[in-house]
């Protein structure tokens, strides 16, 4: 079976900073990874070439076996297979929720206004939002605009989802609300790649972990084996700050 | 007349003021009401004494009777009303219609000065110098040299007005000042907003549109009133081009009766338009304080 995702020794620097350095990475459809690491090792960087949010020095990353440089995405078609939901959520304050989850269908994939709020409200149901369809941002909890940056991310019905540390910027009560859609969405089953420090989490809901470090993937198992035996010795480092800190 | 015509920094620091000054609440024991309306009785009281005071010293003053009757001649204003306003009608008129040109060729300019990519580079050097050039020099030099240097071009099929001239000096001086004033709100939108719209596959114009120049204006909507209101004083400018605006009327009066009050009727209707604004751009520059001070997320 084509891998839903292939990245191929991706190279990206800024300026004179190596940051991404050959990493190689293959996801099936279906599958969830997670990518874990210290802050500065590459995590969100990684997770921003795949759908071309920022561009890559060498290396090629495959959808379903395309190029992403392929013109036969055209200027849109990566956006709209691959969606990103950000850790500080990035709703637009000035549109409410429905529209913050029509805005990409309605101006850049042209659907009507009127099937575009149906689906939006019909995925506010599903996730149990729909009293706030109508709401602007500023009325919601942290927890609840991050559910809404996932819907909205969802409204183009990508085959891919990247997640970028999306209970990072959340109190721990309202972690569990997020992570809740993320097991729903593995459940009816989206490809994703989600970058953590929940490890409890990564451990649930990932089929399968990478650790990074600058730039590279140093360790890559099952969630089950890496946490439980880690081999490199710096994935074993990393693993005991965490546990020191609380979060395993 | 303002000579430099450079519209002024953009004031926020009024309403900063105002909040630190803001009397600290005083004892309880006082009881409620008469504490709450201690402020504002002393308040009252100190301007009438304070403004009085100086009034009184005014109007006694050996000179007094001159000046009034050279400033302040209450038949010379009446007569000379008429005319100061259908000048000031002009003034209103050149207004508008200078605002709304300088709102859209601001934008305009801001945009292609935010704009990414080495394609867009010489939108972005155009901006730049023009902004430059044109924030270097006083308008009222441009409103001379268009005003009166291309009417007498005669070059055809161009207007040779010199109030449309005048219109146009004014809109590429202002223009240079709003666009500095866009693209500060431009770029003071979060990143996150920028990538959020290139995720959901907008273009950089459709980020624009519907994601980022939304915030940005709202965020500068009082530095923009403020431009407004300095712009509303330096339509005046265009009285040197012979145009019968306000100031333009009151000077022909002032030549004819060598009585200066009509100039303080006209001073009178630009203080009467420009007031209201800048009391309504202090309070939106105060509301927005609040609305972030309550720290919304
Ligand atoms: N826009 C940028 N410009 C310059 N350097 C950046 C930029 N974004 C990230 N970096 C650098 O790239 C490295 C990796 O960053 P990032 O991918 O955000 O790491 P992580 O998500 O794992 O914390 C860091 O050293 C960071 O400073
Ligand atoms: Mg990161």
């Amino acid at each position: 079976m084509t891998d839903r995702i292939a990245i191929r020794a991706l190279t990206k620097y800024y300026g004179d900073h190596l940051v991404l350095d050959g990493v190689s990475l293959a996801v099936a459809p279906h599958e969830v990874v997670a990518l874990i690491g210290a802050s500065g090792s590459g995590k969100s960087t990684l997770l921003r070439c795949i759908n071309r949010l920022v561009d890559f020095d060498d290396g090629e990353i495959l959808i379903d076996g395309v190029s992403t440089d392929d013109p036969q995405f055209g200027k849109t078609g990566l956006y709209r297979r691959i969606g990103i939901v950000f850790q500080a959520f990035n709703l637009f304050p000035h549109l409410n929720v429905v529209q913050n989850i029509t805005l990409a269908p309605r101006r850049v994939h042209g659907l009507s206004r009127q099937a575009c709020e149906d689906n939006a409200r019909r995925l506010l149901d599903m996730f149990g939002m729909g009293e706030c369809a109508d709401d602007y941002p500023e009325q919601l909890s942290g927890g609840q605009q991050q559910r809404v940056a996932i819907i909205r991310s969802l409204a183009t019905n990508p085959d891919v989802l990247l997640l970028d540390e999306v209970t990072g910027a959340l109190d721990p009560e309202l972690i569990g609300e997020v992570l809740r859609i993320i097991k729903d969405l593995k459940e009816k089953g989206m490809t994703m790649v989600i970058v953590t420090h929940e490890m409890g989490f990564a451990r649930d809901v990932a089929d399968r972990v990478c650790f990074l470090e600058g730039g590279r993937i140093l360790e890559e198992n099952t969630a089950h084996e890496l946490f439980a035996r880690p081999q490199h010795p710096r994935t074993q480092r990393f693993l005991q700050r965490i546990t020191d800190a609380g979060r395993l | 007349m303002s000579s430099g015509a450079s519209p002024p920094e953009q004031d926020t620091t009024a309403s900063h003021r105002e909040g630190r000054e803001r009397p600290s609440r005083p004892a309880p024991a006082r009881g409620r009401r008469s504490s709450r309306t201690t402020p504002i009785v002393i308040s009252v009281a100190s301007v009438v004494v304070v403004f009085g005071a100086v009034g009184y010293a005014i109007t006694r003053a050996e000179q007094w009777p001159r000046i009034k009757r050279q400033f302040f001649n209450w038949d010379a204003m009446v007569a000379s009303f008429p005319d100061v306003l259908r000048g000031f009608w002009i003034n209103i008129q050149v207004w508008v219609i200078a605002l709304v040109a300088i709102g859209l060729w601001a934008l305009v300019l801001a945009i292609f000065r935010t704009f990414t990519g080495p394609w867009f580079a010489p939108l972005r050097v155009f901006a730049v110098v023009y902004i430059d050039l044109f924030r270097g020099m006083p308008a009222l030099l441009l409103v001379l040299l268009l005003g009166f240097g291309v009417p007498a071009l005669n070059l055809p099929g161009v207007p040779s007005s010199a109030l449309f001239w005048g219109v146009v000096a004014v809109t590429l001086s202002y223009a240079a000042y709003a666009a500095e004033v866009y693209r500060a709100g431009i770029e003071a939108v979060h990143d996150g907003q920028r990538a959020a719209a290139k995720a959901l596959g907008l273009t950089q114009l459709q980020a624009l549109r519907y994601a980022i120049l939304p915030q940005a204006l709202r965020n500068v909507l009082p530095a923009l009133l403020n431009l407004a209101v300095a712009l509303q004083k330096d339509v005046a400018l265009l009285s040197v081009l012979g145009i019968r605006d306000a100031v333009r009327e009151a000077q022909i009066y002032t030549a004819r009766t060598f009585n200066y009050s009509s100039l303080i009727v006209a001073a009178a209707l630009f203080m009467l338009a420009t007031v209201p604004l800048a009391r309504f751009t202090d309070y939106l520059t105060k509301r927005d304080r609040q609305r972030r001070l309550q720290g919304t997320p």
